[in-house]
């Protein structure tokens, strides 16, 4: 019985996370349908032209369902995107789901680039902070943090491109590679490390290195601020704990109490941390990419937008949401396979 | 001398009295207890500094600004920092400086739209939430963590395409994804509260339930929402900037700090000053009221 009634809890809990999960995703749908409504412009118009007759008006509204209730054409909407038809760009002419999946590779490439510094200098930036707590290490960190959560990344971005490509020439300018480079290998993945690294390309792996060198500084960079300053706080709830006082009254190594006595109790909580980093990471690419010209899908929002290209922005942002639904629900999950309270 | 320290020495007893006999000495023994703690940080103090500065200069902006913002000599186009033009010129031979000076009304306006359209919304939600309970509670606080879950920065963009560009749908469109966490907030405090006897009081009287949700509820719940709503501040300030920086706040000739970042960009290999002094002046800005909103934070809520 008492498995059974556990088993009968767990299925509840999930069921409740997929319920919320669903709810968002509804909500997502839910406000694009809306912000569509919102625009200013009559989409029969845009389809017809302005000379188009009465009649042509009214059959073009009819094909286009605008005439139905206003639930039934948010139910049309929702079956559209459900199967994978967010409609054509009015920029490109392509279907927007085929722009997005040309250009989302390069943000997540470089998404996940900025992460991993974020993680591998802020996780340990943080915690030496935190056994340092008012000295050095931690002003400095704490003024690192403070620092990116007050300097715009747009700028940021186009300052560190004037020193370090135009002043300095140690990185490579806007773009993913070098013009001559480009289609010199085939793409795979996407992910241009990976797909020349696969072909063995040495000259497009170095050229994609020395591109995202820059992008991904600046956006790790912001990543860092984030992760050593959630690390920080994090490990100095755990050395204010009692069982630190027994470590070290047993003698234990300084480092072993840092590393594997607290650390050990902050990484369940990290893991959120860096999921929530890694979206906002992808969120905040609109601005980046814009100022390193990167082809991700930041740049092909902003793009969008400036041309009302209303189908490409509520693609886009659909497609950034349910990634940011997707990665929050991940780390949910995370979080309750590594803690055992929670099991 | 010695009577003036005296008397000083009463006032601070007075203040700090563990047994105050009055409401009036109960709250300004907290006043005075909060107000020396915030003193204690000097990085609190230093981000105040910076806040009141920056309303200062918006309210006096024509007074010390040396040029007007939209005074054109094309004779000094992209002329770099100097005696005459302390920051330089931008590409229209405008005085970036005064260009500056009048971007911290804009920066402050939108600051105070959002403020003014995202804390209503939060404590009409949260306080109705709180106070009803039951399903409508239910529905309320689902909306709040949809809205919470979806990503704001990418939403306010495409609000804005929508609307089309401008400084008060920038707002709109920020403060429409602003809100959840002030409807939180208001929400508890409404829990906390709503077992009170001056609620029950209030509902023996015959007071309706939207009575007393605005009359005796809301203004309670007010201080903790703008506590909040002040730790904001920098992020509201940086997602203007961007906004403006991508075309879709505030429009030329508007001198918004953004915006000029966006059009000092065509300059910036060889006249850095156009696009750089603008990035200062946001980091400045939302660096004070990040210091401000750690320091409040600190006084307010010991724990963390």
């Amino acid at each position: 019985m008492p498995a059974s009634r556990s088993i009968d809890r767990h299925a509840g809990v999930y069921l409740r996370l997929v319920a919320s999960v669903l709810l968002t995703l509804f909500g997502l749908l839910l406000a694009t349908f809306l912000i569509a409504r919102v625009v200013p412009i009559d989409p029969v118009l845009a389809v017809v032209g302005d000379r188009a007759s009465a009649e042509t008006y009214q059959r073009v509204r009819t094909e286009l369902g605008l005439d139905q209730p206003i639930y039934v054409q948010f139910y049309r909407y929702v079956a559209m995107v459900l199967h994978g038809d967010f409609g054509r760009s009015v920029l490109t002419r392509n279907l927007v789901v085929e722009d997005i999946a040309r250009f989302l590779p390069a943000t997540v490439e470089l998404a996940t680039l900025a992460t991993l510094l974020g993680v591998v200098l802020g996780i340990p930036a943080g915690v030496v902070a935190a056994a340092r707590q008012g000295r050095w290490p931690d002003h400095l960190v704490r003024v690192l943090g403070l620092l990116g959560y007050s300097v715009p990344v747009f700028w940021l971005g186009l300052m560190s491109l004037l020193l370090f490509y135009a002043e300095l020439g140690w990185a490579a300018g806007p773009g993913r590679l070098d013009i001559f480079l480009e289609d010199a290998v085939a793409p795979v993945t996407g992910l241009i490390l990976i797909d020349s690294a696969l072909a063995g390309d040495v000259a497009v792996f170095r050229s994609a290195l020395a591109h995202l060198a820059l992008p991904a500084g600046v956006l790790g960079y912001f990543s860092l601020a984030y992760i050593s300053r959630m690390t920080r706080s994090f490990m100095l709830e755990q050395l204010g704990q009692e069982y630190i006082i027994t470590a070290r009254a047993k003698g234990l190594s300084e480092w072993r109490v840092l590393w594997r006595h607290a650390f050990g109790n902050v990484l369940v909580p990290l893991v959120t941390v860096i999921a929530l980093s890694y979206a906002s990471l992808l969120e905040g690419s609109v601005l980046t990419e814009t100022v390193f010209s990167w082809p991700g899908i930041g740049s092909y929002i902003t793009g969008s937008l400036l041309n009302i290209d209303m189908n490409a922005v509520l693609g886009g942002t659909l497609v950034v949401g349910a990634i940011f639904i997707g990665l929050n629900l991940l780390s949910d999950l995370l979080y309750r396979w590594l803690d055992p309270r929670t099991r | 001398m010695s009577g003036a320290a005296g008397a000083t020495e009463r006032w601070r007893a007075w203040l700090t009295s563990e047994a105050p006999v009055s409401v009036r000495q109960a709250r300004l023994g907290e006043i005075y207890r909060l107000v020396t703690a915030f003193i204690g940080h000097p990085l609190a103090v230093a981000g105040l500094a910076v806040v009141l500065l920056l309303a200062l200069v918006a309210m006096l902006a024509p007074l010390i600004a040396p040029f007007p913002p939209a005074a054109q000599d094309l004779t000094i186009r992209l002329h770099p920092p100097g005696a005459a033009h302390w920051l330089g010129t931008d590409e229209l031979g405008r005085d970036i400086l005064s260009r500056l000076l009048h971007g911290a009304r804009i920066t402050l306006g939108i600051v105070a739209l959002v403020t003014a359209i995202a804390a209503p919304i939060g404590l009409a939600v949260g306080c109705a939430a709180g106070y009803a309970r039951g399903w409508v509670d239910a529905a309320l606080m689902r909306l709040t963590d949809v809205f919470l879950a979806l990503p704001r920065l990418i939403l306010a963009l495409a609000f804005v395409a929508a609307l089309g560009p401008g400084i008060g749908n920038a707002a709109l469109a920020i403060a429409l994804v602003a809100w959840p966490p002030y409807a939180r907030i208001a929400r508890a405090e409404t829990l906390a509260l709503r077992g009170s006897d001056f609620i029950a009081a209030a509902q023996l009287a015959g007071a309706s339930s939207s009575r007393i949700v605005f009359r005796h509820i809301m203004p309670l719940c007010l201080a903790s929402v703008v506590v909040r709503v002040s730790l904001d501040m920098a992020g509201v300030i940086l997602v203007a900037a961007g906004l403006g920086f991508l075309g879709l706040g505030a429009q030329p000739p508007a001198p918004e700090w953004g915006a000029m970042i966006a059009a000092g960009r065509k300059y910036m290999l060889d006249q850095w000053w156009v696009a750089a002094m603008p990035g200062i002046a946001i980091a400045v800005a939302s660096l004070g009221f990040n210091l401000l909103g750690d320091g409040l934070r600190d006084v307010l809520d010991p724990k963390r």
